[in-house]
């Protein structure tokens, strides 16, 4: 392995680690809200950083200005969708866990009165 | 020698050792398990939004196996592939998450 195939392989572990992060957010948290917050942040950070590796390992090239558009494109549409599911969220009125409600709940309530 | 085709369009000179591909592959592995344990949340989450949240990261997990098959392997031209599929990932989340509610603007 060449010194930079071991980097690649740093940027490939640390983006699988955060992808498991992700994983286990999606699965274990409580309530979608929650479950946003995991999938948008630790899942494009994981996936831009496994591209990163495989970008680097391939130096200056027409396929790593792919991958290299494939990540700007990554980091600029998850996040977006993230957003984009939690203001439909919103709009259906799911309700988040704990005990205090939700600002748009009390919103609704006063508006039918 | 004996090229794919996808190669001889184009591809460039960089050839990774087996160790380091083996090291893709398994990561490559590691992602596909991640996308199989989230269809949990597929088939057992609550609400819509739950499922479009867990489809998303299983689309965006295939992404992330496809460039990093095709690196280990050196088919580049699976690259392209990847592209598409990210554009579509992102407008199925859109366009499911804008069409569950009554056409309210979601972006």
């Amino acid at each position: 392995m060449t010194p930079l195939e071991i980097v690649a392989t740093a940027f490939v572990v640390v983006g699988t680690f955060f992808g498991l992060v992700a994983t286990v957010g999606i699965i274990r948290l409580p309530d979608l809200y929650s479950r946003l917050h995991a999938a948008s942040k630790s899942d494009t950070l994981g996936s831009v950083l496994s591209l990163v590796g495989l970008a680097i390992v391939l130096g200056l090239s027409t396929e790593s200005m792919k991958l290299v558009f494939l990540l700007v494109f990554l980091f600029v549409t998850s996040p977006t969708a993230a957003h984009a599911i939690a203001r439909a969220a919103k709009e259906q009125e799911v309700e988040p866990v704990g005990e205090v409600e939700a600002p748009w709940m009390n919103d609704t309530e006063e508006g039918d009165q | 020698m004996v090229v794919s085709p996808l190669v001889a369009a184009g591809g460039p000179d960089v050839t990774v050792s087996s160790t380091f591909s083996s090291i893709l592959l398994a990561a490559a592995g590691a992602f596909a398990l991640f996308a199989v344990v989230l269809l949990y949340r597929v088939v057992r989450g609550p609400t819509t939004q739950d499922r479009i949240v867990a489809i998303n990261v299983v689309g965006t997990n295939t992404v992330i196996v496809i460039a990093l098959v095709s690196v280990a392997l050196g088919e580049y031209g699976y690259l392209d592939v990847a592209l598409v599929y990210a554009l579509l990932n992102f407008v199925m989340s859109i366009a499911v998450s804008k069409f569950t509610v009554e056409w309210g603007g979601v972006i």
